[in-house]
């Protein structure tokens, strides 16, 4: 049997980065991941006969730098349909507004003057913040606590780049880091549908909705992304984000990662106080000095490791990691393309009228129902490329807002009440697209949980908000990847700083790693 | 109207103390209507005599209402799994049948509380301790098949302490001549059964018994029949400070403030720095504390406890420590002017290495109130073993015919 030097429980983009990392830096790596395919939430799949989807996610928006550039990932073969998607907030009129380049950089469409120029002020200035925070997702994130081995000098560069914006950048900085976004769409725009769209965008893969506290940040957190080398960009790769998937995979096994998939980690071992390997559900064990977790940190430590080896106020802390996932996914198969009274289905399509409409979306979920009108982001991948639909034929790609993680009342039922919610929302902006389907299918939370593994479906694996990022992501005390059980770690998007497609957390996790056998 | 208005749970604040079962014969008994607050209940602090109550726990036969302690319930398959995780003991080396003094400890290893466990059963044990902990014990629960109640009401409980205790017994028909020290038995009693363990706080000869509250008021009788010709007598908090300071034993919240009641970052400890690192089982698997608890093994710790020897006869609770008599290096928790030992006695917490290396200059700095003016004392004190009293009789088997 092959020995390892680390082991990696989950193959999805953080643990295939965190695995192409440490297996570079001369260990040998092998990544164990439950599903057929390795990608996790990018890995795209055939919904229906003829018809894919392009993935649980569906856009790339944050795509870690590091990782696209030391993985090479466009010569594993990423590439873009669409490097800088634009993005139209459908109205249901047809009086669309079209946001070009990234973060909105050009608006067209019917709207006032005044919005234009306060729009343009506070795209500068979220960018000027945004541009401010994106450093720290590339490193571990500090901790407050003597010995713990934060990077100081970085921190004061960071730190001082934060404060060199300017008196009135800091102080506005200052004033709305931690507030919601709704005030400052209401402070600065008067069209709804621009706020709409903005107050989507902030909450979309949230547990919050536009009114709540500190929902901002989630705009800035987007905001600080990137994709094909653009700051806030949208970007689509071609072939979906099974692509993005694929590449890293490639990526990997080419450094010499061995990928075992419909691999499930059942339970760890611990021998001596130390993780010493895992035990696969058909009793294999394996074993390797290093085993980083790229799943859940709640079901890594509540599953995985369990209470006894644990202590009981940390214990306390995962189990209250809040981890409620708010978005739905729709995948659609069309007989004929749909139309949105005229919109570029070539563009990413967001059904969310008013600021207002996503608040109200919001409070549903809150109680475990769904709501009446929900809000929604479409991408067709079927508008830009072949080989998603047969020909003629579409995919609509839809994540869908609020869903409930835990409904109130039998789990069928709500699905089939949200997709008529859905389709009838979907109706008033695309008339005739309900005769159009020949499949549909709706995820809701808890069936991405079941297929995911994402506890309650939130695509973070644990909510990111502001009491759970940074030095407290998962939790207070083991945010710096390293866990108080020696030899495990953790890197998925759990960890700091998040999830989207990114990477981040894999690639930060290994260097830590990488610094700490060296310290 | 009255009664109706005690039932409303609204109303608890009507009745801010409660009274433990054998109030009834504690307040017929406190000539001195003496009492102090005790976990919710009203309980004597003296009954007549002071001296004359430490001197039935040392030289007769003395009575104890303990009812206010609290006690817990742990009960179900895992149930020896979930109590070695939480305590810092070997629970595995509990037989059904024994008692173990144990502490417990938050993730930084400092200690929440000390108690007995009790094995009652092959899967049900019982945690008697000073303090309220159900939320803890709940957490801890979690994965784990157990169950945990508070059963503090359910319980009525007497210490009875002192060298005659066996013979008080035995006149009363309960044969405890086999018992050794941490073991209990079981008897029938008043139609219900009396379960009596070889423990106490004293460090002296002496047995708790344990039933439920409607056998509370026979049991008191019975025994204060039997134990008449011994000079039984209750006692009451007061003399049994006296005693248990003697026994070395400590108090939560007198001697140590337990971590999730303390306020002030420094104020909580570690077994190391309460000297009762050698309850730890290090190799008995993983327990809440331990990775933090190895560490500070190994790094060292900041205070320690030990037992004081103080020259006079002026008891010097709550004096600070000085080193040189310049450093302040700690304090005193509790202290008293043992009259068996003739000693002048004390429990105190020094900053390390005062307690060993550096403990040849010790001072306490005592004030003594004579007639309204404290006179400040300075007194060489000396770092000795604890307990200062530790009889044979403590662990006779069988016990002596006193």
């Amino acid at each position: 049997m092959p020995s390892y030097d680390v082991i990696v429980i989950g193959g999805g983009t953080n643990g295939l980065a965190a695995a192409h990392r440490l297996q570079k830096s001369g260990r040998k790596v092998l990544v164990l991941e439950s599903a057929a395919t390795p990608g996790g939430a990018a890995v795209g799949h055939e919904f229906a006969p003829g018809f894919r989807a392009p993935g649980l996610a569906h856009i790339a928006n944050m795509i870690d730098p590091r990782v696209a550039s030391g993985m090479a990932l466009d010569r594993q073969g990423l590439s873009y349909v669409a490097a800088n998607l634009t993005s139209t907030a459908v109205s249901a009129t047809g009086d669309h507004l079209v946001l070009e380049g990234a973060a909105g950089a050009v608006l067209k469409g019917n709207i006032s003057d005044a919005d234009r120029k306060a729009w343009a002020d506070l795209r500068r200035q979220l960018l000027t913040f945004a541009g401010a925070l994106a450093p720290f997702k590339a490193m571990t994130a500090p901790r407050v606590a003597k010995g713990v081995g934060n990077e100081y000098m970085r921190l004061a560069k960071l730190g001082l780049g934060v404060r060199m914006m300017g008196k009135d950048d800091f102080r506005e900085f200052l004033r709305m880091i931690l507030i919601n976004v709704y005030d400052v769409l209401n402070d600065e725009l008067t069209d709804s549908r621009l706020k709409g769209l903005l107050a989507f965008d902030a909450t979309l893969g949230t547990w919050l909705g536009p009114r709540s506290p500190n929902s901002l940040i989630q705009l800035l957190n987007r905001f600080a992304g990137e994709a094909a080398g653009n700051r806030a960009a949208i970007a689509l790769p071609k072939g979906g984000m099974g692509s993005v998937a694929a590449a890293m995979a490639r990526a990997a096994t080419e450094a010499g990662v061995t990928i075992r998939t419909g691999a499930r980690v059942e339970a760890l071992i611990v021998e001596e106080d130390r993780t010493t390997g895992v035990r696969l559900d058909g009793g294999e064990e394996l074993r390797a000095p290093t085993v980083i977790s790229a799943i859940s940190p709640k079901t890594t430590f509540l599953n995985l490791v369990g209470a006894r080896h644990l202590d009981t106020g940390m214990m306390n802390r995962i189990r209250h990691m809040k981890s409620r996932g708010g978005a739905a996914k729709l995948h659609l198969a069309l007989k004929a393309a749909p139309d949105f009274r005229g919109a570029d289905l070539k563009s990413r399509l967001v059904i969310a009228p008013s600021e207002e409409a996503v608040e109200l979306a919001f409070n549903a979920v809150k109680y475990g129902e769904v709501p009446d009108r929900p809000v929604m982001e479409i991408v067709l991948p079927s508008a830009h490329e072949p080989g998603f639909a047969p020909d003629g034929k579409h995919v609509v790609s839809a994540i869908v807002q609020f869903a409930p993680h835990a409904p109130k009342g039998d789990p069928d039922g709500i699905r089939l009440e949200y997709v008529r919610n859905t389709l009838g929302m979907l109706e008033e902006h695309a008339p005739g697209i309900g005769d159009l389907i020949e499949h549909a299918e709706m995820m809701m939370p808890y069936d991405i949980e079941a297929r995911y593994g994402m506890v309650g479906g939130n695509w973070h694996h644990g909510e990111l908000s502001v009491e759970q990022m940074l030095f407290l992501r998962p939790i207070a005390g083991i945010a710096q990847y390293q866990t108080p059980l020696a030899g495990l770690w953790l890197a998925s998007a759990g960890t700091h700083p998040g999830g989207g497609i990114s990477g981040a957390s894999g690639w930060n996790a290994a260097e830590r790693i990488i610094k700490e056998a060296r310290a | 109207m009255r009664m109706e208005k005690l039932t409303d749970p609204r109303l608890h604040y009507l009745t801010p103390l409660r009274q433990t079962p054998f109030h009834p014969r504690t307040a017929a008994a406190n000539r001195m209507n003496s009492w102090g607050p005790w976990g919710g209940y009203t309980t004597a602090l003296v009954f007549d005599d002071e001296a004359m109550e430490y001197t039935a726990i040392r030289n007769a036969a003395s009575v104890y209402d303990l009812c206010p302690m609290v006690k817990y319930r742990v009960r179900g398959r895992e149930a020896l799994a979930y109590l070695n995780r939480l305590t810092v003991r070997d629970v595995g080396k509990l037989s059904v049948g024994g008692v173990q003094y144990t502490i417990w400890c938050d993730d930084a290893g400092k200690i929440i509380d000390d108690g007995t466990l009790f094995r009652l059963g092959e899967d049900e044990y019982r945690i008697c301790c000073q303090e309220r902990h159900l939320p803890w014990l709940l957490d801890s629960a979690f994965g784990f098949d157990v169950e945990i109640e508070e059963v503090t009401e359910e319980i009525a409980a007497l210490s009875l302490q002192g060298p005659c205790t066996a013979m008080v017994l035995r006149a009363a028909g309960f044969d405890v001549a086999g018992l050794k020290p941490f073991r209990m038995a079981t008897f029938p009693f008043d139609g219900g059964e009396l379960m009596i363990s070889r423990t106490g706080f004293t460090g002296d000869l002496g047995y708790e018994l344990w039933t439920t509250p409607d056998h509370a008021l026979p049991l008191w009788d019975l025994l204060f029949d039997a134990g008449a010709p011994w000079g039984i007598r209750p006692i009451g908090s007061n003399a049994l400070n006296m005693a248990r300071v003697e026994a070395g034993f400590i108090i939560t919240n007198l001697d140590f403030v337990p971590v999730h009641q303390a306020v002030r970052e420094d104020r909580v400890r570690s077994p190391f720095e309460m000297g009762l690192d050698w309850l730890i089982s290090w190799d008995k698997g993983h327990f809440t504390g331990r990775r933090a608890l190895k560490a500070e093994g190994e790094k060292g710790s900041e205070w320690a406890f030990v037992g004081l020897d103080i020259e006079g006869n002026v008891s010097a609770e709550h004096s600070l420590i000085y080193h040189d008599k310049k450093h302040e290096v700690g304090h005193i928790t509790g202290a008293v002017w043992s009259p068996t030992c003739k000693r002048n006695i004390a429990l105190a917490h020094l900053k390390r290495p005062y307690h060993a290396d550096k403990n040849g200059n010790l001072w306490v700095e005592v004030y003594a109130m004579r007639e309204l003016q404290y006179v400040k004392l300075m007194l060489k004190a000396t770092v000795c073993q604890r307990p200062f009293f530790k009889p044979a009789r403590r662990t006779a088997t069988p016990p002596g015919a006193f």
